[in-house]
């Protein structure tokens, strides 16, 4: 793959970045949930691995999340805008030699970005934990050469119009670099206080909102039409998807911060602005669920089909929790419980991941033009994937729940510590079934390239019958 | 051009994410700018002064470039003995916080009283400064300022050190810095909430309780009780010590990490701490093969876990 850095353009075989892209997303899936599940170890069993600097919590905990959004699920994101994008234009990708670059700057710079973090280099802010010079890094080399990519294949596209997948990447990979730009300016000018900590989670709610949430729901309006056959339900509910992202999910950054001493109208604002994200949230579920229609079969039978349909379920109750626990009336309960790492957990690695995993499974099977090399382990990573994270999810609800009552009835904290623990061990076993399960999926996208039934031109991978 | 039928639908989107900006950092930022520090505010600020995350100053977090803060019971200028008081001491070179660099963020009232009464625009780097917090009124309204004892009363930063018994002198700056270093906010908050916490945690903070300090590192993700007044609930160091190096010894269901490796590599008395000859003692203990478990040795003076303990413990 490397060789092709320095290859001409036209050279470079089509679809190698977004091939570039999958695999490296893949392996960043693989070191962040092990880091995840070396972290939850720690939660469970504090003396697991002690007294050295490198592996404390305080200093691997943030690790684990920036692997997870910005190596695994962002590289995701471009490996299926370098796929996606061209199929829908009828076209190559506009500049194959950016894609390689971009892939590997993008990795050089997250590794950078992880290694500072891991030894303590960290800007203190959540979700912004990057210091700046890596924010910078990433607005440069990470977001504006993929957005460039993008619009250039959308603008030289050679179809009429522009199809729904392509509003959202290409609006998407626009807006995250205003997010990336504004969100860390308490860093670049030192802006201190309240105004740091507000821009602190108006960078966290808007990178989710305008990057994470439209570009994974994207990629089910690509997968589940291309796989199952059917034309997309509505274009205008998709219209209605679209723009109710930007006005709605653009706003609340406040509800965050409920319990802060914010400026009361800017609280209650974001609140309302809070429950409408349910408009484009049941848009988006509605919209994909009818496309269905007629090929529910496929929802058992097709790998791809049953993670994106998965995913889109898990929007059902991620989008309720979503709407209704950032309202004043349930925040005092749960804020700052687990029920809160929860629901993170369940936009990322539930609703994202698993249409996310949808792209690069049929992304990389489509490029490589070889069948998926097992279909046993792709059913197992799948499975595996799906159990841990729910055992993960319910454990860490309950353990929020028993956190709020504790917290509103005053109870000694240590002894919701000790309620907590059996629930602990729970969310470490899940995260280490999740860790076990992308071992496999990578052991399987790598035999499916060396080894994969050769797909013959003009046809779909699943359209053919599996030899072993 | 290609995009002509978008025409309109871009018009639309910017007009849509530009409304969205305008309400959710234009119009907060006009009121949060129009807020006034109060006297909790300029203890912060002044106390762990210019930045506690990354910055080129102290770009490994080592709490280097870091003011003190000194209880003062004698004027450092001519020895008399004065009442008690905090002054935050800014070494030669040391970088000033954001309130006495950019007043305005101190609020009005607060800014004019600090530069004309406490003539704060008279500070230079080079020469460092010595502050202190005084309360006045600013149109009938009580207000606390910042003032520049450098300036008014002739105290240097030298002078101050000097006279400054060692347990007088807070490392509350260099403790921040651990704290964001070493991820103590990852599950202890610092934001009291508004509704429930009153009993346990204390006041939840107020609107002015933050100008001028950054990362005010609230966290989100509470695993662990609140530290914002920590300090008036436990101000024991003997308590606090043994507790970071194995919370397990003063909680034995804490789920805490160790933060033995903060000690450095010795003692108070220069010995050389023998962390491997500790840890298997206390795993005896742990199997009931001791009584007691092995002594947890006290910190040298200039250690990492005195600053963090120094930062805990201003935590009223």
């Amino acid at each position: 793959m490397l060789k092709y850095l320095f290859a001409k353009n036209e050279d470079i075989p089509a679809g190698s970045s977004a091939i570039f892209f999958g695999f490296s997303a893949i392996v960043w899936f693989v070191i962040g949930t092990g880091l995840g599940s070396f972290n939850a170890a720690k939660l469970a069993f504090p003396d697991f691995v002690t007294g050295n600097e490198y592996f404390a919590f305080g200093h691997m905990r943030q690790v684990h999340v920036m692997a997870v959004i910005f190596g695994w699920i962002s590289m995701a994101f471009a490996m299926a805008m370098m796929y996606i994008t061209p199929a829908l234009g009828n076209k190559k990708l506009w500049s194959e030699k950016l894609g390689m670059w971009n892939c590997m700057l993008w990795n050089v710079g997250l590794s950078l970005g992880l290694t500072l973090l891991w030894a303590g280099i960290t800007s203190g802010r959540e979700y912004s934990d990057f210091p700046w010079p890596i924010d910078l890094y990433i607005v440069a080399f990470v977001v504006i050469p993929l957005g460039t990519n993008v619009w250039m294949t959308i603008l030289t596209r050679r179809t009429q119009g522009i199809y729904t997948t392509n509003w959202f990447f290409a609006s998407a990979t626009f807006m995250v670099g205003i997010v990336l730009l504004v969100g860390n300016t308490p860093e670049y000018f030192h802006l201190t206080g309240l105004t740091e900590a507000y821009l602190t989670w108006w960078f966290a709610h808007n990178v989710l909102g305008l990057w994470i949430t439209p570009v994974a729901a994207a990629i089910a309006y690509y997968t589940i039409p291309k796989v199952t056959g059917n034309p997309l339900y509505s274009h205008r509910i998709g219209h209605l998807h679209f723009w109710s992202v930007v006005v709605f999910y653009s706003t609340p950054a406040a509800h965050h911060l409920m319990s802060s001493p914010l400026p009361e109208w800017l609280k209650s604002f974001a609140s309302v602005e809070g429950v409408l994200i349910l408009v484009p949230a049941i848009a988006f579920v509605s919209n994909i669920l009818l496309t269905m229609q007629g090929k529910w079969n496929m929802f058992v039978e097709n790998l791809e089909v049953r993670f994106t349909i998965t995913g889109c379920l898990m929007a059902i109750p991620l989008n309720m929790q979503g709407g209704f626990q950032q309202t004043r009336a349930i925040n005092w309960y749960i804020h700052g419980t687990g029920w809160i790492v929860a629901h993170a957990h369940l936009a990322l690695l539930g609703f994202s991941t698993f249409l996310e995993g949808a792209a690069v499974y049929l992304g990389l099977q489509t490029l490589m033009k070889r069948k998926l090399y097992s279909l046993t382990l792709g059913n197992l990573h799948f499975w595996m994937l799906l159990i841990g994270f729910t055992t993960y999810w319910i454990s860490m609800t309950i353990a929020g729940l028993i956190q709020g009552a504790g917290k509103i009835y005053e109870v000694p904290y240590i002894d919701v510590v000790i309620a907590e623990h059996p629930y602990m061990i729970a969310r470490w076993v899940g995260g280490t079934m999740v860790f076990i399960s992308n071992i496999i999926w990578l052991y399987n996208m790598w035999m499916t390239a060396r080894q994969g039934t050769v797909v013959p031109q003009g046809r779909m991978p699943h359209e053919l019958a599996y030899e072993r | 051009m290609a995009f002509r039928e978008y025409k309109i639908g871009a018009r639309m989107f910017s007009f849509a994410l530009g409304s969205s900006m305008m309400i959710t950092l234009f119009f907060p930022s006009l009121d949060i700018a129009a807020v006034a520090s109060t006297e909790i505010a300029l203890d912060k600020q002044l106390s762990v002064g210019h930045e506690t995350g990354f910055n080129w100053e102290d770009p490994f977090l080592l709490g280097k470039n870091k003011p003190v803060k000194v209880l003062v019971k004698a004027d450092p200028k001519t020895g008399q003995p004065i009442e008690a008081v905090n002054a935050y001491v800014y070494p030669v070179g040391t970088s000033f916080p954001s309130g006495i660099l950019h007043t305005r963020n101190l609020g009005h009232g607060v800014e004019e009283l600090s530069i004309e009464q406490g003539r704060i625009k008279d500070v230079r780097k080079e020469d460092g400064a010595v502050f202190t917090i005084k309360n006045g009124t600013f149109d009938g309204k009580p207000v606390s300022y910042i003032v520049n004892a450098t300036a008014t009363m002739g105290w240097t930063p030298a002078d101050v050190l000097k006279n400054a018994a060692d347990e007088n002198v807070s490392h509350v700056a260099a403790g921040k810095t651990m704290f964001v270093r070493e991820g103590c906010w990852w599950c202890h908050t610092l934001l009291p909430e508004q509704t429930q916490d009153w009993q346990v945690f204390g006041a939840p903070p107020m609107l002015g309780d933050f100008n001028g300090e950054s990362p005010t590192a609230f966290g989100s993700d509470r695993k662990a009780p609140d530290l914002l007044h920590v300090g008036s609930r436990n101000a024991s160091r003997e308590w606090m010590m043994l507790h970071f190096f194995n919370p397990r010894l003063v909680q034995p269901h804490s789920i805490m990490p160790r933060f033995d490796y903060l000690w450095g590599e010795t003692d108070a008395n220069g010995q050389k701490i023998d962390f491997a000859k500790w840890r298997a003692e206390y795993v005896e203990y742990r199997e009931g093969k001791r009584v007691t478990p092995p002594d947890v040795p006290s910190y040298s003076k200039d250690s990492e876990i005195r600053s963090l303990i120094d930062y805990i413990i201003s935590l009223k």
